[in-house]
Parts: structure tokens; C-alpha cells; sequence
């Protein structure tokens, strides 16, 4: 068995076991788990720019409220349906992530995670400006009646569950197929070595943009699922905090692997969850398992996993 | 419709804020012929082949490559035309395999084509011995045989003009005799540019030579009349301590 054949086994796998674990799970956990999905799509994003790429972001969490005020604003403002809603986040969040890879990606380095953090800022900043329409720091709750996705209404937890897993399944895959591709290795080759894949002829600008459209929109997908799933979009999404959990996520999971994001997910997520019902400073035994995790695994659980024991993991 | 010449430049000029690197150099290489670059150290090689190929901006001055104006033309695009080029400090994948090393740069002409890919990799590989050691990771061989696979990237691009910025320096004697045959068997379909301290694999390799000083051409010629030349025994030759 060749390592297309192992990779295609693994990722179908993981999709089933995730369809496994909806029957086998209490209500809480499936909950948990729609919620752990998406925000592992959005972790998927943010990995093909740092993890592939090489590019660390600071400042995601403006692509993630694009496609997050982008649907919200379209059903809520415009009353358009949940589907060309949906559209309208993913083009949102391309739209701006064309503009700010552009504008960034004269940049590299620190600078480029300043550039991205002071934008992210600003996005956030402006929100918060046109509160009468975006409702701030409060927010806006998308009505339980509009929340109707190809005719199947997705409020409910088993829908909510499937349409969550259909979303991280299609992205997964997609991720799969692109980090296998020409272009995926040109994006590694990038991340290990920019100068050297400049002088083999291959236009590193153009791909490092690519990478960010891809990656800002993927994250801008994640958001507008976010705010369609589970009712509500906000400006705290829109916050340094949302740009810097994808990168703990990513990291912790193991950066430039597939599996690395729906592995930092659902570890960060339960690692909070536990904690917090152990003691009210749950926040410093998060902490001190990052610290530990940082010392003894730097490439992430998926990362620590391919070095030891699946050199063939993607 | 070849002319004898595959590239030529017109007063290539590079200042770095006030140090002149290359002042006006007016040269032609030879299509099909190995040319060596020589030089004292800091006399402007390396920079003049890097204008070459687009890797930093000129100061002024134009470059021709088959008959093209290229001086406006990024990087990329230059290589693309099929100039390889190879660095002087190696500058590898070191945490890639050797085969993903040449496959990167076999890639960006052959596109998509896995197959076509795969076979021009593994014919790179076994053309400099290196096919038992294809999935090593590239950080883990020796300086000599990081070297090696620089070259072995270049050979992947199949170039026109194949640019090396000193390839033997920290090859074992018996490394360097294999590159020399491996250079003479390219010689005829590739043109060669060499930087090269190393005036035995000079003289046993170039068909012309250029020597720089101060950045500007001192001489060209062929190596005997290189070896005659006194301005170039002043400046280079008669000082065996500078390699």
C-alpha cells in the first residue's frame, strides 16, 4: 500500500469515525463536537497559511468575522436566505483576504504578523464603529426560523451535528487533495526555503497570495457556519483572542499536518472544558499543559506522531 | 537562427550604497561552451551573476538572453526562460527529501505531469549516484553531498544556461573529478557559466574565461591567453594564497 492509498484511507476514517461518534456519544458531547467541527475548519485555514506555508498570521480572526458578518448581515439586514447567505460570507472573506494579502505580503517576517494583527484591529475597531447596524460587543441572534440550510432545518442537534461534519468533511478532503497537489508542494517548498523556490523559477508572490485568499476563505467559511449553526455573530469574534486560537490549536495539533487542526481543537477544547470543572483558574492548567505540550512535542500531537511512529502522514 | 552568443550584457552596474560591485560590464558567453568566471575575493562575481538572473535589482545596464531584453524581467520569469541557477552558500531543502529537492525543481517546468516528473527526478538521481539515497533528508548529508544535490536540482531544470556559483568549494578530490565529467558531459547542450576558485577545474574544464577586478572585466580570452596575460598574473594568478 503506497502513501496516496494510506492518506485516503486515513482521511476517510477520520470522517467516519466522527459519523460513528454521533451515535455512541451523549447529547453533550455531540453538541461539543458540532461546535469542535467547525471550529476546526477554521483551524484548517489558518494551517495552510502557517503550517504550509510558512506565513504566521496574526490577525485571522478578520477573515473569520467576514464570513461571520457577512451571512449574519445578509439574513439579518437583508433577509436573504441561509444558502446565497452563505455565498455572501465565503465571498466576503475572499474579498478581504485578496485586500489584505495584497497589502500584508509586501511585508515578512514580524512585520507581516504585525500588519495582520493592526488589521485585524481595524476590522474589529470598524464592527465596533458601525455598531447600529452590527450590534457591537452585544451582537445579534440569527432567528431560529431563518436558520433553514437546502430545506433541512438546522437548529435541530442531529442536522446541526451532519451539517457541521459535511462542512469539516468537504474542506478536509479538499485540504487532502491540495497538500498532495503540485501547488500544496510548491507552498511546502516555500515554507522550508523561499529564496531557493524564487530561484527555481516558481513566482513565490503570487502563490504566498493564493495562500492567503485560500486560507482567509476557508477561515471566512468556518465563521459564516459558525454564525448559521449556532445563531449568533458578535464582535468578540472579531477579537485578538480568535486570531490567536487557531494558532494554538494548530500548533498544539501539529502545524502543516491534516489532521493537526481537528486534533488541537478538540484537545484545547476538552483541555478548558475538564479544567474548568475542576477549579475556577482553568485557564492556568490550559496553560501549563500548552507549556508541557510545547516542550515535549514542538510539532504538535500529529506532528510528534509522524516523526515517531507515520513517517507517511500528510 | 542560433547566434554564437546565448547572453550578453550591456554596462551592467550595481552600487550598493556607495560600494560599486559591478561597474559597466560588457560580456558575452559563448553558447554551448563552459565559461569560467575568475576573480580575487570581492571582486564581483557573484553579484554579476545574480544580476544575471534577476536575483537582486541592477543598477543599470541591460541583459540580453537569445537576443531577448530580459533586464525588466523578475526572477521567475528569467528562470523560466531556463536559466538554473545554483547558490554559492548551499541552500537546499534541508528538510525535505533529496528526491522532493529535485522534484521541486523538475516541477515548476514539468507542471503536473507526475510522470514526467517522476522519471526526470530519478534520472537526475542516478546521474550523480544518488539514487540509493533518495528519500534521506537533504539536511542530513554532508556539505559535499549538499553541494551534489544543489547541482543535481539545477540539472533537474534541464537549463539553457546553467549558472554555478563556486560548486567545488568543500568537495573531496575525488568529488570534484566525478563533477568535472559530470560538467563536460553537459558541455555542448547547456551552456555553462562557472564562478570557480579553483583554477585546476578551471583549466580543465573552461573553454573561455572572463577574470574580474574591482568589479569590471580585466580580461576574457581563451585559458591560454588568460594564463599569459600579465595584468591578470598581477592581479590573481600570482597570488596562490588567495584561493
Amino acid at each position: 500500500m503506497d502513501n496516496a492509498h494510506r492518506s485516503y484511507i486515513l482521511h476517510i476514517g477520520t470522517i467516519g469515525l466522527l459519523a460513528a461518534l454521533f451515535f455512541v456519544l451523549p447529547a453533550y458531547h455531540v453538541g461539543n463536537l458540532s461546535r469542535i467541527m467547525v471550529l476546526a475548519v477554521y483551524a484548517m485555514g489558518f494551517n495552510i497559511l502557517f503550517g504550509y506555508t510558512g506565513l504566521l498570521s496574526l490577525g485571522h480572526a478578520l477573515f473569520f468575522a467576514a464570513g461571520m458578518y457577512g451571512l449574519g448581515m445578509a439574513m439579518n439586514t437583508f433577509d436573504v436566505a441561509a444558502e446565497p447567505a452563505m455565498l455572501i460570507g465565503a465571498i466576503c472573506a475572499l474579498l478581504v483576504s485578496a485586500a489584505i494579502g495584497f497589502l500584508a505580503l509586501r511585508t515578512s517576517g514580524v512585520a507581516f504578523m504585525i500588519v495582520t494583527l493592526m488589521f485585524a484591529q481595524a476590522g474589529y475597531l470598524t464592527i465596533l464603529y458601525f455598531g447600529a447596524h452590527t450590534r457591537g460587543d452585544e451582537g445579534f441572534v440569527i432567528p431560529q426560523a431563518d436558520r433553514i440550510f437546502a430545506g433541512i432545518d438546522i437548529t435541530g442537534e442531529t442536522a446541526r451535528y451532519f451539517a457541521a461534519l459535511a462542512l469539516f468533511s468537504i474542506v478536509f478532503l479538499i485540504i487532502m487533495y491540495l497538500v498532495r497537489s503540485p501547488f500544496g508542494h510548491t507552498l511546502v517548498a516555500i515554507r522550508e526555503n523561499e529564496e531557493r523556490t524564487r530561484m527555481l523559477g516558481y513566482d513565490t508572490v503570487r502563490h504566498k497570495l493564493a495562500a492567503v485568499i485560500i486560507s482567509g476563505t476557508i477561515s471566512g467559511i468556518a465563521g459564516a457556519a459558525y454564525a448559521l449553526l449556532f445563531g449568533y455573530a458578535g464582535a468578540t469574534f472579531a477579537t485578538v483572542q480568535y486570531s490567536i486560537f487557531p494558532l494554538l490549536w494548530v500548533l498544539l495539533g501539529g502545524a502543516g499536518t491534516t489532521l493537526g487542526p481537528i486534533i488541537g481543537v478538540t484537545f484545547m477544547f476538552y483541555l478548558i472544558d475538564l479544567s474548568s470543572e475542576v477549579t475556577q483558574a482553568y485557564m492556568l492548567i490550559a496553560g501549563v499543559a500548552l507549556v508541557l505540550l510545547t516542550l515535549f512535542a514542538p510539532q504538535g500531537l500529529a506532528g510528534e506522531l509522524r516523526r515517531r511512529v507515520f513517517k507517511w502522514l500528510p | 537562427m542560433a547566434a554564437v552568443n546565448i547572453l550578453t550584457t550591456k554596462g551592467l552596474t550595481k552600487n550598493y550604497g556607495g560600494i560599486r560591485a559591478n561597474t559597466d560590464i560588457d560580456f558575452e558567453l559563448q553558447r554551448g561552451k563552459i565559461t569560467a568566471l575568475i576573480g580575487p575575493n570581492g571582486a564581483g562575481k557573484s553579484t554579476f551573476v545574480g544580476l544575471i538572473c534577476g536575483r537582486f535589482p541592477a543598477t543599470r545596464g541591460e541583459v540580453f538572453f537569445e537576443g531577448r531584453n530580459i533586464s525588466a524581467l523578475p526572477a521567475h520569469k528569467r528562470i523560466q526562460l531556463g536559466i538554473a541557477y545554483t547558490f554559492q552558500i548551499t541552500s537546499v531543502y534541508a528538510g525535505l527529501t533529496l528526491r522532493e529537492n529535485v522534484a521541486i525543481a523538475a516541477r515548476q517546468r514539468l507542471g503536473t505531469d507526475v510522470a514526467a516528473v517522476t522519471t526526470k527526478v530519478n534520472a537526475v538521481l542516478a546521474q550523480v549516484g544518488f539514487s540509493d539515497r533518495a528519500d534521506q533528508i537533504a539536511g542530513d548529508l554532508s556539505y559535499g553531498h549538499q553541494r551534489v544535490l544543489e547541482i543535481a536540482m539545477g540539472l533537474a531544470q534541464d537549463p539553457r544556461l546553467f549558472i554555478l556559483d563556486e560548486p567545488t568549494q568543500g568537495l573531496a578530490e575525488s568529488e570534484i573529478d566525478d563533477f568535472v565529467a559530470l560538467l563536460k558531459s553537459l558541455a555542448g547542450d547547456t551552456t555553462i557559466l562557472l564562478i570557480e576558485h579553483n583554477m585546476d577545474v578551471v583549466m580543465r574544464t573552461a573553454d573561455q574565461i572572463t577574470v574580474l577586478e574591482f568589479g569590471k572585466t580585466l580580461a576574457s580570452g581563451t585559458p591560454e591567453e588568460i594564463h599569459q596575460n600579465e595584468a591578470v598574473q598581477a592581479a590573481y594568478l600570482g597570488t596562490p594564497t588567495d584561493a
